[in-house]
């Protein structure tokens, strides 16, 4: 790498609270790589689209006053979680394509000494790897190679989808046969299963008002998963991972069968095969076990 | 591209009067640079068995008859072009109907749920119309740019046979009904909006049970984008005071609560402030599997409470949403 890869990282509220080990693997990954990251301490909540459902406009408001703080670095801003990333984008292009509705957010924003311009991308850390990073020089990198494991990608709706809006953060990613993540598998010497459920939706944006509905997605994926022979899922949505992870048991109720199957954020696949270390990469935060990962890694 | 390009269509095949279960045929063929999904449906007709059955009508993208999947991808067979779909999947495509378990025969679905449901939203202007007007009725450009493209639906259900939320609740209306609802809610000759945000905004059938999956944004062929309706209906539900409070519209508030707090969402609190007291039991059990794994911090010895870091110049983000937020539920 000719200059050091520097990108503003907006963690989003999961990885400050409920999956610390997704905020530690991926600064552990990027520090691995030479990656400089810039923590956007200031980011408020994307609204996770639900408070779009009660205010958009103030969700714009928050969106781009986020965004604003890395215009100010001069950076890609990146994201660590496919909700993040979706309801950030949809606040960029809206307002990139709006003036009437720009004007109206910055008249806000000018209230806090700040003002939005549209100069920062917006892009998956995912796709920041592979993209900008180059997944040649990730394979040079690996140091424990994941040969031994059948990984189920599983893409989460909120980075392929519209693909309309996504395709310049996600480099055309054709949304009916998703690839990157199969080929990040690969290039960490792992092998990705085929399987339907890998682009489709784990329901956990109605988990509250509509239980069954997102067990039962849910369920269809771990299931599609387990019977194409995977001994883990990963995950580049921290929301997909909370439902499939922490729910897995309830889901499998629901279900009627048993399942134990260890749902991976994307970074803690990518820290394993890079040998960084068991703190780092957390599994035991996960509720199902996980933690045999390590020595079979080793 | 000038070239054509030997394919093969796999492609489902089932009579409800008598076959048992569904099979795939495979149809070789030599795809031109301007041939449609259609032709080659047309072709497979007339060239290698006039039995395959395919609805199919204007030709020209509007009567919605013609909506099938391809590899997945739901697709106008009259406007998509065949070697697109070959450049994106591949020299096997794989033709199938809009819902597999709805076929009757090969292409041809049985749509009445799709229709019952989009009856339900009441898809039309309701109005006392003066039958001897003195003057037209008269639209702003304001008022027509309101409609965004909700107008353009050509009802081919393929947002409807793409969402998942209907696969799992049978009850849910489904995103072509949602757009419709839209469309004839900020109509102003319109008179039954607030009958329509009721039945938009019941639970089990209505907008607040939509999954977020953006799968109708990218199956409309018609590039309405029904979840931006979806998401304008849940925004009229508030402003027009028709929002019940309940577990799905206090989720959606909650936001405003937490982010005021600390910036960021205070995920154990949203799920007590939308659920109650009372609700939070049947989160117990992932609660304590939550805690055990440490995704649930403790401070000063209380699980959940103040557990969540504030975020650096919160009280920008405090002014903002004093200032911004345009309702309250």
């Amino acid at each position: 790498m000719s200059t050091q890869l520097h990108y503003a990282l907006f963690t989003g509220c999961t990885a400050k609270q409920s999956t610390p080990e997704l905020l530690s693997s991926t600064l552990a990954v990027a520090d691995k790589l030479g990656i400089k990251i810039t923590i956007l301490e200031e980011a408020s909540c994307c609204g996770a689209s639900h408070l779009q459902d009660f205010d958009e406009f103030l969700a714009h408001v928050l969106n781009a006053r986020n965004i604003c703080y890395a215009e100010k670095l001069g950076l890609t801003m990146i994201t660590i979680c496919n909700t993040c990333q979706l309801n950030s984008l949809m606040t960029k292009h809206a307002l990139d394509s709006d003036p009437d509705l720009k004007a109206r957010v910055n008249e806000k924003l000018a209230e806090v000494g700040l003002e939005y311009k549209g100069t920062s991308e917006i892009k998956h850390f995912l796709y920041t790897l592979i993209d900008e990073y180059g997944l040649e020089n990730i394979k040079d990198k690996v140091e424990v190679p994941l040969s031994h494991l059948n990984i189920a990608p599983f893409y989460g709706c909120h980075n392929i989808r519209p693909s309309e809006l996504q395709d310049e953060a996600n480099n055309g990613e054709n949304p009916y046969n998703p690839t990157s993540l199969d080929n990040l598998i690969d290039a960490l010497e792992g092998n990705p299963i085929n399987y339907e459920s890998k682009n489709k939706c784990c329901g956990f944006h109605v988990e509250l008002q509509d239980n069954h509905s997102s067990e039962v997605l849910s369920g269809n994926a771990l299931l599609d998963a387990i019977d194409n022979a995977a001994d883990i899922m990963v995950t580049p949505c921290p929301l997909c991972h909370l439902k499939m992870d922490t729910y897995q048991d309830s889901i499998a109720k629901v279900m009627g069968r048993d399942m134990e199957l260890p749902v991976l954020h994307m970074p803690q696949m990518v820290a394993l095969a890079l040998g960084c270390t068991e703190k780092e990469i957390g599994l035991n935060f996960h509720v199902q076990k996980a933690k045999h990962l390590y020595t079979q890694a080793s | 591209m000038n070239k054509t390009k030997k394919i093969t269509l796999k492609t489902f095949r089932f009579n409800a009067e008598t076959d048992y279960l569904p099979y795939y045929k495979h149809y070789e063929m030599e795809v031109g640079k301007d041939e449609l999904i259609l032709d080659l449906l047309n072709r497979i007709k007339w060239e290698h068995d006039g039995s395959f059955s395919y609805r199919r009508s204007c030709r020209h993208g509007i009567c919605g008859a013609c909506g099938i999947k391809v590899n997945g991808k739901a697709t106008l067979a009259c406007k998509q072009n065949a070697l697109e779909l070959v450049a994106l999947f591949g020299d096997e495509l794989v033709i199938e109907p809009q819902s597999k378990k709805r076929a009757v025969k090969d292409m041809i679905i049985d749509k009445e749920d799709f229709w019952k449901k989009h009856d339900t939203v009441l898809p039309y202007v309701v109005t006392d119309v003066d039958p001897h007007p003195e003057h037209e009725t008269k639209q702003s450009i304001a008022d027509f740019n309101n409609f965004l493209d909700s107008d353009l639906c050509i009802q081919c259900g393929l947002c409807y046979y793409s969402c998942p939320a209907v696969e799992v609740n049978p009850d849910f209306l489904g995103p072509a009904a949602f757009n419709s609802a839209y469309r004839f809610t900020v109509d102003p000759r319109d008179e039954a909006s607030k009958e329509r945000l009721e039945i938009t905004g019941a639970m089990g059938q209505g907008v607040w049970n939509c999954v977020k999956c953006f799968e109708c944004a990218q199956a409309c062929p018609k590039d309405i984008n029904p979840i931006e309706k979806i998401t304008k209906l849940h925004n009229m539900e508030f402003v027009a005071g028709t929002a019940e409070s309940n577990v799905a519209t206090r989720h959606a508030e909650g936001f405003v609560r937490s982010i005021k707090k600390y910036g960021l969402l205070d995920e154990a609190d949203i799920v007590l402030y939308s659920e109650g007291y009372l609700g939070m039991f049947k989160h117990l059990g992932t609660a304590i599997d939550m805690m055990k794994s440490g995704k649930i911090h403790w401070h000063s010895g209380i699980p959940f409470i103040d557990s969540v870091p504030k975020i650096k110049n919160l009280d920008e983000v405090q002014k903002l949403i004093e200032i911004s937020q345009t309702h309250t539920l």
